[in-house]
């Protein structure tokens, strides 16, 4: 089985501050992880590898430091890291990212199975995976919290706001998965090592490594286009209604109507 | 000094850190009260080849070296102390001597599955009438027809009640004194071979300590490492390396005990001001950071110089006097700077006091490692 994982380097939300001024994220000094849904889909990918066989390549677009996220990739069991990084990329939204990645996955022939973690913590998006799938006109099941596969057919359990439902296509196919689908492994100090010190372990493409069409890269080709970013203010206090649900209720209505909200 | 962290080192400390914090913190004081080895996380650690880090791969290691492996024991040891010394004495005492002193075949049976972490490796020198003077072991190891007959027992021996793999040293020849010591490898399950009682410890009590006990226990004449007579330059080789681990268990505990202190005294509040503004605390917690930093230049030097393959048995010692002596310190004026409740055990500077103690003691105490240094600067 031939898979392909795409993955992304995110900061650490976790750790992230805010440029209450510039209404930016301050990046300084804040860790670099990679996006934890896709290391949910790494784990995944791994894990059928090591039940049918295989081979698993991760691929990801970004800055030069991506690097890193890919090593980790690496690590978990992954067989192949591609890093797309070219200054033609930069300021890609997710259409064009989703064109960029769609673009390297065919360059490196037949698959089975894509996997992309739901959405990114810094972006929130959930459109990438959706948009890949699109592009090379295959069946996508979207927040995937359960995989089995039979032959040549994927049976997938989709998250539900209340409950899940199953879920069967034909491969190939891509998958956005979700937090609780598996635990992910720590990576192995010995490919870690291997990652750094083996040759071609971590391969860099740019432009000219694969055949993308040029207009529709990075910000140009973006039709997403960020107007403004600002940290959003609170201007009243949040107000805690006292008494029993009767009271609560009444309270609560006679609010709305003073708010003219109804 | 320049320690040329690399970016694969960087990366492996994450990794470290992540497993510490993730699947080390939370049980760390469970463990210590219940005094219960850490069996599920020693095999999460060796599916991430946490087992065998200065290893080459081919006898299953990761491929990396000391200053790496020192990573991953100061990382283990600042949140449990006793997960650093189960992996510093399986990778230092029982692997190491394997691949220093073994034979191709030897570290085919041997190495190998303790390098991947698919075994746990231990190292037997200590009797109850030889420590410091580990020339006067008495367990004897005979030869007849093409096995050693091993007798006597030891005690104090870390990893015991979970090791499959023991590197035992014996006297074949008690007229030679210590050139009549030689080393052998044991297999946990060898007739003859059984544990003692596990002692009840003042720390490190998670780490499974016992005695072993050889009654005509008969191993395999090929399971002699080296040569007969080699024993005491492989036994104190092996300390040589042992002590790096030592000294990095110690390292983690006192910076541990360093950012806990550091922490504590900026939340805790007396005459209306976090006691951190009192100058008389500033100092020491002054003093406490340049030591802990002069030991991590030590740890790392020795471990660097390891690497380097030129003589570290003074760079070990110093490292491990040092490193260990401060850990105590550091981690008494931990508690001290917390009060009271840096006595009671929700803290952990408590834990991280009763555990420095024997970083002073084991592989050598301060005095011995004081020994080894003046021997090395006098004739
Ligand atoms: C928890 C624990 C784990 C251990 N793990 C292992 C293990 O895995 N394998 C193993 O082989 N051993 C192990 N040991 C044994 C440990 O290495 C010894 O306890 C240590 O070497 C000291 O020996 P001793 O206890 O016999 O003390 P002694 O040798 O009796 O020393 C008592 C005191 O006298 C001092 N002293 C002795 N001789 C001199 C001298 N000539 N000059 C100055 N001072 C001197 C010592 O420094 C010490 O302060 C372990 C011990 C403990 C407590």
């Amino acid at each position: 089985m031939k898979i392909v994982v795409c993955v992304k380097q995110v900061p650490d939300t976790n750790e992230v501050k805010i440029d209450e001024k510039k209404g930016t994220l301050i990046r300084e000094g804040v860790p670099s992880i990679i996006n934890p849904e896709d290391k949910i889909a790494i784990e995944e990918a791994v894990r059928l590898k090591e039940e049918f066989g295989g081979e698993v390549t991760v691929i990801s677009m970004g800055p030069p430091q991506a690097k890193d996220a890919l090593v980790e990739a690496y690590a978990m069991g992954a067989d192949k890291a591609i890093l797309l990084s070219d200054k033609a990329f930069a300021g890609s939204d997710t259409w064009a990212t989703a064109y960029t990645l769609s673009q390297a996955i065919k360059e490196t022939g037949q698959f089975d199975l894509i996997f992309c973690g739901r959405q990114a913590i810094d972006g929130d998006t959930a459109q990438v995976g959706p948009q890949v799938a699109e592009n090379l006109s295959i069946p996508q099941i979207t927040y995937v919290k359960g995989v089995d596969i039979e032959d040549d057919e994927i049976i997938a359990k989709r998250q539900l706001e209340d409950g899940y439902s199953v879920i069967k296509t034909k491969l190939p196919a891509l998958l956005t998965v979700i937090d609780g689908l598996n635990e992910p492994r720590y990576p192995s100090i010995k490919r870690i090592i291997d990652a750094y010190n083996k040759e071609d372990t971590i391969q860099t493409w740019t432009v000219e490594d694969f055949e993308v069409d040029k207009d529709k890269l990075g910000l140009d080709a973006s039709p997403t286009q960020v107007y403004d970013t600002f940290v959003p203010t609170r201007d009243h206090e949040p107000e805690i209604l006292e008494g029993d649900v009767e009271e609560k209720v009444e309270k609560l209505i006679k609010k709305l109507k003073e708010e003219k909200v109804v | 000094m320049d320690f040329n962290i690399s970016k694969e080192h960087e990366m492996c400390k994450k990794v470290y850190r992540d497993f510490a914090e993730k699947e080390v913190e939370p049980i760390a004081s469970e463990i210590d009260e219940n005094c219960e080895f850490p069996y599920e996380n020693i095999k999460k650690m060796a599916k991430a080849d946490m087992l065998g880090i200065p290893f080459p791969q081919k006898y299953g290691g990761a491929g990396s070296d000391t200053l790496n492996y020192v990573f991953a024991i100061e990382e283990l040891s600042k949140s449990c102390a006793t997960h650093g010394v189960i992996l510093s004495a399986h990778t230092s005492l029982g692997a190491d001597p394997i691949y220093k002193y073994g034979t191709e075949e030897q570290k085919e049976k041997y190495l190998k599955p303790l390098a991947t972490g698919e075994k746990l490796g231990a190292f037997a020198l200590t009797e109850p009438n030889a420590g410091t003077d580990a020339a006067g072991i008495k367990t004897t190891a005979v030869l007849k027809d093409g096995q050693y007959i091993l007798n006597g027992n030891k005690i104090f021996i870390t990893n015991a009640g979970a090791a499959d793999i023991f590197i035992i040293h014996a006297m074949t020849d008690k007229s030679k004194g210590t050139r009549g010591i030689s080393s052998f490898i044991v297999e946990a399950d060898t007739p003859g071979f059984s544990l003692g009682k596990k002692e009840n410890k003042m720390g490190i009590n998670a780490s499974d300590t016992r005695e072993l006990i050889f009654q005509n226990c008969k191993i395999p004449a090929e399971n002699l490492l080296g040569k007969e007579g080699m024993g005491f330059k492989i036994a104190m080789g092996t300390l040589d390396g042992g002590r790096i681990g030592i000294a990095a268990q110690a390292l983690g505990i006192a910076q541990r005990a360093l950012d806990e202190t550091v922490q504590y005294t900026q939340e805790r509040e007396q005459f209306g001001r976090p006691i951190a503004k009192f100058q008389g605390l500033q100092w020491e917690i002054a003093e406490m950071a340049t030591k802990v930093e002069a030991a991590r230049n030590l740890v790392y030097k020795a471990a660097k110089t390891k690497d380097e393959g030129k003589r570290f048995s003074k760079e070990a010692a110093m490292a491990k006097y040092y490193a260990s002596e401060i850990a105590s310190e550091v981690a008494n004026k931990a508690v001290q700077l917390h009060g009271g409740y840096g006595y009671i055990k929700d803290y952990p500077v408590e834990r991280l006091m009763r555990d420095a103690k024997i970083t002073e003691i084991y592989e050598g105490t301060t005095e011995v490692q004081k020994m080894v240094i003046a021997g090395s600067l006098l004739n």
